[in-house]
């Protein structure tokens, strides 16, 4: 168990009082050992993760928190705790893109990131990228060009081509191939997409 | 995924010190490999040790080289200027790899760690020597397509590092720092920091249990300003090398000076071609004389069923890189 003085580290809002008031609701209930006062258990688990603890996620704007295990995947926090299924699991081993979400603004697999490590970052998924009902650039010119077939893939698809797009990566059609190659897509749309991507740069401004 | 327990450490003594307390745990900081294997039941540990809110960041020019935090990632080194400019095998060489989320995952210590890609590692059902010592290398007889044909032995053929910034590193000479859990720092050249399989295959690398990468110093020399990182793969982009080569040289009207050479995708380990360097310099930066170069460098290659392939394919790229760099 460790020092007393060490701040708590992963809170999404940079408040540790936020963090303690959510941890502790949650543990004086659930987790409470017998041996421990509160104050020092809710030290020690803002320092080592054992078993089930809260976990606070900045998800679309929205933090949100949910009671898993170290072990589980951004991907699966988002799909089997939080309802977001539009982020899609096809390989989990980081080979085929469909998980890809953004993480402070970059593209990341999911499948292959923690989401006890995700906390105090904004993470943007497929469900965050329209504003009501008006779809994002990338999705509209995904429909426009039709960028799929059997859709599984897209979701990935997208979020990567926003992050290709704004990393500067959609500058020619051979530049975007190489830049999604992340993305796999069994269908085969990839001229579709490329389409769509090279369509979308230009109003994404 | 079994489970674990996370600790994130604020300090690399904290963190060096939980690693040597806990013989099972490991250090995460991408995860992008490490959480692969232990999907797959390849690596077990019980406790990750989060180490990314340490201070190996950065990419600066020192009076050695320029040096790289270890917690820097593949894509934020291989975009760097003074990368690009002064060492463009190690920005091809980043560039060239994996996929652009997982370049952005991927931090260049762990990459330096990855481990192979050999089929029998990586599935439980099959024994392997590297995995579980002692039990045998299906590979020598089976699907050796992918392996080594340099550095193997009786008791593996695995490319142990499967990917590409290392055998960049190599070629130029970079340096790796490492700390234990004394807090004491130790630098390493990365042509000794990796081992041959000989009879134990399980061990890949110098580094101690304690130990934790710090940073990676590459030299600035004429040969890292004029060098190239090749790699040909079973498709365009996106897929491990089946061979690559780092090439550098300094020529001076029209004779090499210095050379730089080091092969991916052949070696038991990334492959320096110390010989065929030193066959180049005082020779014309022609294409018979890397032709001869190449010839020497695979001298000693051993294929197996299914990977003779290499030795040509590897010559032949050996050639294409240091006639491009020579121009």
């Amino acid at each position: 168990m460790s020092a007393p003085t060490t701040p708590a580290p992963l809170n999404p809002d940079g408040s540790r009082r936020t963090f303690m008031k959510q941890a502790g609701g949650f543990l004086g209930l659930a987790l409470a050992p017998p041996f421990l006062s509160q104050a020092e258990r809710l030290t020690a688990l803002s320092k080592k993760v054992e078993g089930v603890s809260t976990i606070s996620l900045k998800v679309n704007g929205t933090v949100r928190s949910i009671r898993a295990e170290p072990r589980v995947t951004l991907l699966d926090a988002l799909r089997e705790y939080l309802d977001l299924t539009g982020s899609k699991k096809g390989c989990d081993h980081g080979q085929c893109g469909a998980c890809t979400v953004l993480v402070d603004g970059r593209r990341v697999n999911s499948c292959l990131t923690l989401a006890v490590m995700s906390q105090g970052k904004e993470i943007t998924t497929i469900e965050g990228l329209a504003k009501g009902d008006e779809l994002h650039p990338m999705q509209a010119a995904f429909l426009k060009h039709d960028g799929f077939q059997c859709g599984y893939c897209t979701p990935g698809q997208i979020m990567s081509a926003v992050a290709c797009v704004q990393e500067g990566h959609a500058g020619s059609e051979a530049e975007v191939r190489e830049w999604m190659s992340g993305n796999i897509c069994r269908c085969s749309a990839y001229p579709n997409i490329t389409a769509a991507i090279l369509e979308a740069k230009t109003k994404m401004g | 995924m079994n489970n674990f327990s996370y600790i994130q450490a604020d300090k690399a003594k904290e963190a060096t010190a939980a690693k040597r307390d806990d013989k099972s745990a490991a250090f995460i900081a991408g995860g992008t490999t490490l959480l692969d294997l232990m999907k797959s039941n390849v690596e077990n540990h019980d406790q990750l040790i989060d180490v990314n809110l340490l201070p190996f960041r950065g990419i600066e020019m020192t009076k050695d080289g320029l040096r790289i935090g270890a917690l820097e990632r593949m894509s934020d080194v291989g975009a760097h200027p003074l990368v690009a400019q002064q060492f463009p095998a190690v920005a091809e060489s980043l560039l060239l790899a994996a996929s652009a989320q997982l370049r952005n995952m991927a931090s260049i210590g762990g990459n330096v760690l990855q481990r192979t890609r050999c089929g029998y590692f990586r599935d439980t059902a099959f024994p392997c020597n590297k995995r579980e010592p002692g039990t045998g290398c299906p590979a020598l007889e089976g699907d050796n397509r992918n392996l080594a044909i340099l550095g193997t032995s009786e008791t593996c053929i695995a490319t142990s590092y499967p990917g590409d910034l290392s055998v960049a590193l190599i070629a130029l000479d970079a340096v790796l720092t490492l700390e234990n859990a004394k807090g004491k720092q130790r630098q390493v050249p990365i042509t000794k920091f990796y081992l041959l399989p000989g009879t134990t295959p399980q061990r890949e690398t110098v580094l101690e249990a304690d130990e934790l990468i710090v940073a990676v110093t590459i030299p600035q020399t004429e040969a890292a300003r004029k060098s190239k990182y090749l790699k040909v793969r079973d498709r365009a982009s996106y897929a491990y090398a089946l061979v690559s080569a780092a090439v550098g040289l300094e020529v001076q009207g029209g004779t090499i000076r210095a050379a730089r050479v080091a092969l991916g995708g052949v070696g038991a380990q990334p492959w320096r071609c110390s010989e065929a360097e030193k066959m180049l310099v005082g020779k014309p930066a022609t294409e018979a004389t890397f032709r001869a170069a190449a010839e020497l460098a695979l001298r000693g290659a051993k294929p197996r069923e299914h990977n003779a392939y290499k030795i040509e394919m590897a010559k032949n790229t050996l050639v294409r890189a240091l006639s491009e760099v020579a121009v």
